[in-house]
């Protein structure tokens, strides 16, 4: 029923369109889907990776193997995101397999509503109009002209944590809890220099963002987000953006929901209302207990996860072991993450191991001297505005069980006398 | 320096200012750009061929109408295949058609369907997000007079509008949805600053 669910939803085959498509008969023309696209299809779910190679019994013995144009991860680790469907999909970053701050480009979850689109960046272009002074269109290589910024910012689908919400089970990792959220360097120009390109009329409120990707996903934006710190960015982690992320060009609303972060961004239509497209009412709403619902509930509240100790991990014994996880805050610098072994009768700061910047996360770590003893282990961030991450009955006790987004509640690990690890969702 | 001179020199400093670009303040070839020109002029064809957009006040919607009659066999055609021949879903789709009404108490039940008649606020939404997007596998390929047709299809099954409505840009922005009231503006942040869990 949800399509921006974040749990796992029955797969879409192309092929399986086809025939329903072929039964619905005449009047309109459906298209055949590329053959590659059904050869994709058929891949999903991704096949189990190879057994590791046999390593010498002492590697310093013998030369190892050439340079390679393009390198591979080690063939002893294998990190993958969780494909769920193909035309509307999504896909999870494997968070327990990962380290430090940066998200991997080929690891950066996804959220596609119409399949990913191919796009020659020599014909992609960007336009501007309505309430401007000067309607424009760019090239890519016209924005990549403009004085640019590298910044780090992660980018979370607010439908993030929604089965960690709803529908929770022990056996749940990282990447299940909360693998909607992904964190990269980004390259881009700032929109506010291209507005100044074009020039802003004194009435325009609301900008339209549309991507070129086969749904054409529309959201609307205020203005003073535009001219704060939105970019259009080209670059990802050292490098042009992925397909899935967006290629050649996307926009970046730090801090605000992914929906917004229009990838493939093809028009800016500025106006005096918001647009109300599909997206920002009968989806990306959240219902509240009072018989409303929320709209345009831009910003992500601030939110950690702890990466390790995870399910599916088993602890080998007692003694030291290092509590580490993330950190974001869609509003601001995080300033503390407190963890807890004892299910939050005590807290203690953690060590933030990376920079503190805007809306960016950050990798937190405390040592934590096992007894043996079953514990329930939790984090809790802090941002600058003063937010304090809630508990989860804090949260279900004010937006109510049957909320859409915005799942920022507290998340507990519950480590077994066994060393199990299992996932906890009432804190 | 007298009173007077100070704050003309201070609002030039100013003025100066407000044309810069960024906040770095030295170009090669030029010291304080209004603009760097790059881009083109957009043609006015291009800009129409985008323009697509269909804004609550009927704004972007073309000419064209079309009844429910007109739509029940286009919604048969492009859009049965998924979502069902009575609107009901085929999951991951979503239902269009037949969520309860009366009490909007999705907060309460994640289960309950939220639909067309039950949860959308705009109904100029609908020909907005089928024009661009629907159907699935062939979006583009509705003229002006289906859209309007299945949109009309749509909230005649929900019992918005009566059978023989014909649907055109001034009746279709005209429509209250039964949802409109429903929606209120974000207040997380409250009075505290972002401290408030609401």
């Amino acid at each position: 029923m949800d399509e921006s669910s974040s749990q796992p939803s029955p797969p879409i085959t192309r092929r399986t369109l086809i025939a329903g498509a072929a039964v619905a008969g005449a009047g309109v023309i459906l298209s055949n889907l590329p053959v590659d696209a059904q050869q994709k299809a058929a891949q999903q779910p991704a096949a189990a990776p190879p057994p590791p190679p046999t390593a010498p019994a002492d590697p310093t013995k013998a030369p190892g193997a050439p340079t390679t144009a393009v390198g591979e991860r080690s063939p002893f680790v294998h990190p993958q995101r969780a494909p769920v469907g193909e035309i509307t999909g999504t896909s999870f970053t494997p968070h327990q397999d990962l380290e430090g701050t940066i998200t991997p480009a080929d690891l950066h979850f996804t959220r596609i509503h119409a399949g990913v689109p191919t796009i020659d960046p020599a014909r992609h272009t960007l336009l501007i109009h309505g309430l401007v002074d000067r309607p424009i269109e760019f090239s890519v290589a016209d924005l990549k002209r403009f004085p640019s910024v590298t910044r780090t910012h992660f980018v979370e689908c607010s439908g993030n944590g929604r089965s960690a919400y709803r529908t929770p089970k022990p056996e749940m990792t990282p990447q299940h809890v909360d693998g909607m959220m992904s964190n990269s360097e980004w390259t881009g120009v700032p929109l506010d220099t291209l507005l100044r390109e074009t020039g802003v009329k004194a009435d325009a409120k609301w900008l339209l963002a549309e991507g070129g990707d086969a749904c054409l996903l529309a959201r609307s934006v205020p203005m003073s987000k535009a001219r704060d710190d939105a970019l259009v960015v080209w670059g990802q982690n050292g490098e042009p953006l992925r397909p899935e992320q967006g290629f050649p060009i996307r926009l970046l609303l730090p801090g605000y929901e992914g929906n917004m972060n229009v990838k493939w961004l093809r028009r800016v239509k500025l106006g005096t209302e918001p647009f109300m497209t599909r997206w920002e009412t009968s989806k990306y709403t959240d219902p509240l207990p009072d018989g409303k619902a929320r709209i345009f509930s831009f910003e992500m509240d601030a939110k950690s996860l702890i990466t390790s100790p995870a399910y599916p991990e088993k602890l080998s014994g007692p003694g030291w072991w290092p509590i580490r996880g993330l950190a974001w805050s869609g509003r601001g610098r995080i300033s503390r993450v407190d963890v807890s072994s004892d299910g939050g009768k005590t807290w203690l700061a953690a060590d933030l191991l990376s920079p503190l910047t805007p809306k960016a996360a950050v990798r937190f770590e405390r040592m934590w001297r096992w007894d043996g003893n079953e514990s329930l282990l939790m984090s809790r961030a802090v941002d600058d505005a003063g937010y304090v991450q809630p508990t989860m009955a804090q949260l279900k006790a004010v937006r109510g069980p049957g909320t859409d987004y915005h799942f920022n509640g507290i998340r507990a690990w519950r480590v077994a006398r066994d060393g199990s690890v299992t996932f906890e969702a009432n804190t | 320096m007298s009173s007077r001179i100070r704050r003309v020199f201070l609002v030039a400093c100013f003025a100066f200012a407000a044309c810069k670009l960024d906040a770095r303040n030295d170009y090669l070839g030029d010291k304080s750009p209004k603009q760097f020109g790059l881009g083109h002029a957009a043609p006015a064809a291009d800009i129409a061929a985008q323009n697509i957009d269909v804004s609550p006040n009927g704004e972007g919607l073309p000419a064209g109408s079309g009844t429910p009659e007109q739509g029940a066999p286009v919604y048969a055609a492009a859009c049965a295949s998924c979502h069902g021949a009575n609107g009901e879903g085929k999951p991951p789709y979503p239902q269009l058609i037949g969520g309860p009404r009366g009490n909007f108490n999705f907060a309460s039940d994640f289960k309950i369907p939220r639909t067309i008649g039950n949860y959308w606020p705009y109904a100029t939404t609908l020909y907005d997000y089928i024009r661009r997007a629907m159907p699935l596998t062939a979006p583009g390929t509705l003229t002006a007079d289906q859209t309007y047709a299945v949109t009309a299809y749509l909230l005649n099954r929900e019992g918005i509008v009566p059978a023989g409505t014909a649907l055109d840009a001034k009746s279709l922005a005209a429509i209250v949805m039964p949802a409109r009231d429903h929606f209120v503006q974000d207040d997380r942040r409250g009075s505290t600053g972002g401290k408030n869990v609401r």
